[in-house]
């Protein structure tokens, strides 16, 4: 690649040990998708974990002194001051949490813990040169905000935080931007939680693409596109996507292809989201929890259900993730009581894949996300995948249909 | 006295390395994630390697998948077990893989030669010097 004097100055070490080895990083991702040169990047996301890997790796940036020199938002861990009077995390558990906290902070990333940094405190505009992590928030900020950024990961886009650089390659090139894959919808995709089939439907049929969409007859909400851009990347690699007229590189079909013919199309018919109610969906009876905000619920989300729990008290669990500043919203709305007066919780900070669910092991649940169904089985819950509205009606009733 | 190859060409370095093991070859992707630390063994349901170990191996596979973060950790572990593949031979490269390996400091190549694809079988001896952009392949005992 070829360096100007400060970013050769960058990896000689002149800013520190930790900015040398993240400028070597950068230069060898660079290397390998045949980037010419960096370029600056405004912001950026980090999909901070809560593991050792993720740990040892911010920790030995921190520790060689790197500093975020540009805004950078993180990922949600757990809410250590809520979930610890509900679980009994081990020590090593603790550890690792107390001590990611702690170089994440001197690091210097703005703990928004947030799993949307799109919505609020971290919202690039058309044509803005990020270094986006998280999966569904990188194909969120590419497709719906028109940025620019590649597919990063958490440790990709922490170097750039610290170097303010990232290699240009990839989605920041306008040409790797056109759809490959054009996607007729010919089934009838009404409300959000069909945009979630949507999601999960498209990987079945390309791992991997920058797909368009055509015949959606309803403008997708935020909340929609949300759920679109979140699941496509449980079980496909979609960095991007276009939804004609829609999204900001689509004013046309032709705009999504930049003029050319699609490598591939196939169409989403009535068919294939019933093939996906069935597999995410099906089962009935008593159930035991029900587990929401993957990712964070809006504040929209949020006032939908508090109206739902108005004057009702819960047979279920019922839990509600989202970010410290739609729970600050939601008290001074007035939605959190309704929620809590329930019986319900409505927690900030954290992300369902974390190891706060012991009580529930075994047990039986719902959520209103594929994406949370297929991590969380991992903690031996078993969960089914229901529209908002159905979720809330089975806590409710403590039973699904 | 050692045999000669029976394959040897090109490859694309794209972390350096230069070793010597045993393949290990899938046409699934592969999540880092989903491997147990302390055996090093594939533990995804339905993978095409689910239950063989990845520990030492050199994996010839098409690529990694998985979310921007996860990957990392379970290399991470594999690495504290000794458990980490020897080198890994992708078809597509990632921005996760990449990282990961130059992090985790496994040797990664790509482009290799089609006729390697063709030749090479489970449990022949790879070499790879990533200097000479080599891969290689030895001859098999009877």
């Amino acid at each position: 690649m070829n360096l100007n004097q400060k970013e050769k100055d960058m990896l000689e070490g002149k800013y520190g040990v930790g900015v040398a080895n993240a400028m070597k990083i950068l230069i060898g991702i660079g290397d390998a998708f045949y980037a010419e040169r960096m370029v600056e990047v405004s912001r950026a996301h980090i999909s901070l974990s809560n593991q050792e890997g993720d740990l040892w790796f911010a920790n030995k940036l921190a520790e060689e002194g790197a500093r975020c020199c540009k805004l950078a938002t993180v990922n949600p861990a757990f809410n250590k001051e809520y979930f610890e009077n509900i679980c009994t995390f081990t020590d090593q558990e603790l550890k690792v949490f107390e001590d990611t906290m702690r170089a994440y902070k001197k690091i210097g990333v703005v703990p928004t813990f947030q799993c949307t940094p799109y919505f609020v405190n971290n919202t690039p505009g058309f044509k803005e040169i990020v270094a986006f992590a998280a999966t569904g928030a990188s194909c969120f900020v590419n497709s719906v905000c028109g940025a620019r950024t590649n597919r990063e990961s958490s440790q990709s886009a922490l170097c750039s935080a610290v170097t303010g650089l990232t290699p240009l390659y990839g989605f920041l090139l306008d040409e790797n931007r056109k759809a490959d894959t054009l996607v007729e919808v010919e089934a009838e995709v009404k409300d959000d939680f069909d945009y979630q089939l949507l999601g999960y439907c498209v990987p079945k049929k390309i791992y991997t693409g920058v797909p368009v969409f055509t015949g959606l007859s309803h403008k997708p909400s935020s909340e929609a596109l949300m759920n679109l851009s979140t699941q496509m990347n449980v079980h496909g690699v979609v960095p991007m996507f276009h939804v004609v007229g829609v999204t900001p590189e689509a004013d046309t079909l032709e705009d999504a292809l930049q003029g050319e013919k699609p490598l591939r199309k196939f169409s989403i018919t009535k068919a294939d989201l019933d093939e996906a109610r069935h597999t995410l969906s099906d089962g009935k009876g008593k159930i035991d929890f029900v587990v929401m905000g993957c990712p964070h619920l809006t504040i929209s989300q949020i006032s939908g259900i508090a109206t739902m729990l108005e004057g009702k008290k819960l047979k279920s669990e019922l839990w509600i993730f989202t970010s410290c500043l739609n729970k600050e919203l939601s008290q001074r709305m007035g939605l959190a009581g309704k929620i809590e007066e329930a019986g319900g919780r409505i927690v900030e900070d954290s992300c369902v894949d974390q190891p706060i669910w012991a009580h529930l092991e075994g047990k039986k649940g719902l959520t209103e996300s594929p994406k949370c169904a297929y991590y969380v089985s991992r903690r031996k819950m078993k969960l089914m995948v229901r529209s908002i509205p159905d979720c809330v009606n089975a806590a409710i009733k403590g039973e699904v249909n | 006295m050692n045999s000669p190859d029976i394959f040897r060409g090109k490859c694309r370095k794209i972390t350096a390395g230069k070793v010597e093991g045993e393949a290990l070859i899938t046409k699934d992707h592969i999540n880092f994630y989903l491997v147990d630390p302390e055996s090093g063994k594939i533990i995804e349901e339905g993978h095409g390697l689910e239950g063989e170990t990845i520990a030492g191996k050199i994996i010839v596979f098409p690529g990694d998948k998985g979310s921007s973060v996860v990957q990392l950790d379970g290399l991470y572990q594999l690495a504290m077990k000794n458990n980490k593949p020897l080198a890994l031979i992708a078809e597509e490269l990632s921005t996760v893989l990449v990282s990961n390996a130059i992090i985790m400091e496994i040797p990664l190549v790509c482009d290799v030669d089609k006729e390697f694809y063709e030749i090479v079988k489970n449990g022949d001896r790879v070499a790879i010097n990533t200097e000479e952009e080599t891969v290689s392949i030895g001859a098999r005992s009877l």
